[in-house]
């Protein structure tokens, strides 16, 4: 569990931004507003020790009130051990501040975090400039593949898509040979 | 154009490339024969692993987690099965002796992957020799994980609640035997390699990282331990009965990649040292805890969210999973070390040579099968 001394500090700063702080399994976790969700993870960093990004993700909650997607920071500092867990709702065609001016393993997250919920972070920036782009699908794809309304064998688009690739007279796919 | 500008050349390296370690695709900017910078693309192998996380109950997993980095399965499992435990609750009621057989695998395959890494690595810098070495010895450990769980390189043995079946006798006499013949095969390795001058001189003062560096691009593992970060997960963040087992870090301040090779080298002694301990100490007992012996039996973790990580050979592996009271994870994130790792290749690269491209990616351990997902 989380030194309170953290909370209290994190409390004072952002008074009217922190939505919820938790706990789940012995994991902190602190719910902020999406408009301060750069200045709160650069406080973390700069002020409180937080010098170590493990991952961003998102998650996606299509039957929620309210805003659909839930963007997850998880932090830890190297000195004191503490981890936290920062979170922001992001709605629907929203974007988010970029964090890689902060930590620069963010680059590989974000572009992994565009590329399967489809939420898109400003001011990313990557190695030699390169903007935000698709981590692990084909730069033509279309619809971003970890959302719940994406169905698990694909959709008519990844259909064609695959279809274009193989050679003339193998073009015909077999249905038991998809996922079910 | 001002001249420098035609001077720079694109070089496409990859996918199929066989000192990339699977299907690494980089796009090298290099100036002369100087990297002037890379754009790491990945996602050849991606097969959707977190999507089938959530399409699947959380025992129908565990074998699935196998093919994340394959050469090794058993951490995987490992760091899968305390995910979930971490998520139930039930960290501590796990059969003291599965937490044993738990170490002695992941340590076993520690060595394994290792042993995989330096024949690889030394092979991609141009040294053959040691290939022939070390796959000698990953075949003793091969034959002693075939004994216990019936495969010999994707093993679903580690389970959640405790291990798939209890260990044999004949494979407590296999590890006797191993844990004593190691320590001499290990320094056949280091002769033909650690005070080689071709092996120092194509890896010493390659790709530096500085510590503040290696922490801000989020290296893990033995990559972080070769930049002054005196940083394992099994003492710094304990678990399992890794408290009650003595062994050091190894790290080095020089943060080439010469001291990941020395780390990692060294890292297989230590889990050795582990192994030893573990044949003296291991209790008897059961294997299981009783709720999960069914494995038909839906797992239904109560909502709420739970990362857990362990200290898997190539860096901090992590499951973040996020229940909603159902069989299934409403959402699975794999926190894998070869993703972080291969986005740092493009910074631990620049300004070396095409040739030292090999030997960083070499020196991270990247898997693709994890990277991708």
């Amino acid at each position: 569990m989380l030194d309170e001394k953290i909370i209290a500090s994190l409390q004072n700063r952002f008074k009217e931004n922190i939505v919820e702080v938790g706990e789940s399994c012995g994991d902190s976790i602190v719910t902020v507003e999406l408009n301060s969700l750069h200045d709160v993870l650069s406080f973390l960093k700069k002020e409180l020790s937080f010098d170590y990004l493990l991952f961003i993700t998102a998650t996606d909650n299509p039957k929620r009130e309210g805003k659909r997607f839930d963007v997850v920071y998880q932090l830890r500092s190297t000195e004191t051990l503490d981890e936290i867990r920062i979170k922001a709702a992001v709605e629907e065609g929203e974007e988010v501040e970029s964090v890689t001016d902060i930590w620069v393993s963010a680059i590989g997250d974000e572009c992994e975090t565009y590329d399967m919920f489809g939420i898109w972070f400003k001011n990313h920036k990557g190695p030699g400039g390169e903007g935000l782009r698709r981590a692990f699908m084909p730069d033509d794809w279309n619809g971003h593949p970890l959302r719940k309304d994406y169905p698990l064998k694909g959709d008519d688009f990844s259909d064609q898509w695959v279809e274009k690739l193989l050679p003339e007279g193998q073009r015909h796919q077999p249905d038991h040979t998809r996922m079910p | 154009m001002s001249s420098s500008d035609i001077r720079t050349v694109e070089l496409n390296m990859g996918p199929q490339h066989p000192s990339t370690h699977g299907v690494l695709r980089l796009i090298l900017r290099i100036n002369g024969e100087k990297i002037e910078n890379i754009f790491p693309r990945v996602g050849y192998l991606h097969r959707g692993i977190e999507k089938l996380a959530e399409n699947m109950t959380y025992q129908q997993f565990t074998p699935v987690t196998d093919r994340l980095d394959y050469v090794y399965s058993m951490n995987n499992n490992f760091a899968y099965a305390s995910s979930v435990e971490k998520l139930l609750g039930v960290t501590d009621q796990v059969p003291e002796r599965a937490q044993y057989i738990r170490v002695i695998v992941a340590e076993l395959d520690r060595i394994a992957n290792h042993l995989v890494w330096l024949a690889t690595h030394a092979l991609d810098i141009g040294a053959m020799t040691p290939y022939f070495y070390c796959m000698r010895e990953r075949e003793l450990i091969l034959d002693m994980f075939e004994e216990i769980s019936g495969a010999r390189l994707l093993y679903n043995y580690v389970r959640i609640g405790g291990v798939a079946k209890d260990i044999t006798p004949r494979f407590t006499d296999m590890l006797k035997e191993f844990v004593k013949i190691f320590p001499k095969r290990w320094k056949e390795y280091d002769t033909l390699l650690t005070k080689n001058r071709i092996w120092m001189k194509r890896t010493k003062d390659v790709a530096v990282i500085s510590t503040e560096d290696a922490i801000n691009w989020g290296l893990s593992g033995p990559s972080l331990r070769g930049s002054n970060m005196e940083w394992d997960l099994r003492k710094k963040k304990p678990y399992s009965v890794y408290p009650e087992l003595e062994f050091d870090i190894p790290y080095y301040s020089e943060g080439d990649v010469y001291a990941r090779y020395l780390v990692r080298m060294e890292e297989m002694l230590q889990s050795n040292r582990i192994l030893e301990q573990c044949i003296e100490k291991i209790p008897d007992g059961p294997t299981m805890m009783d709720d999960f012996k069914k494995v038909s039996k839906p797992i239904k973790p109560p909502a709420g969210e739970a990362y857990g990580y362990n200290e898997v050979p190539g860096g901090e592996l992590g499951f973040y999973i996020v229940s909603e009271g159902k069989n299934k994870p409403h959402r699975m994130k794999i926190r894998a070390p070869s993703f972080v790792h291969a986005y740092a290749i493009p910074f631990a690269s620049k300004g070396y040579l095409i040739s030292d491209v090999v030997a960083v990616i070499g020196s991270f351990d990247v898997v693709f099968g994890e990277c991708d997902r």
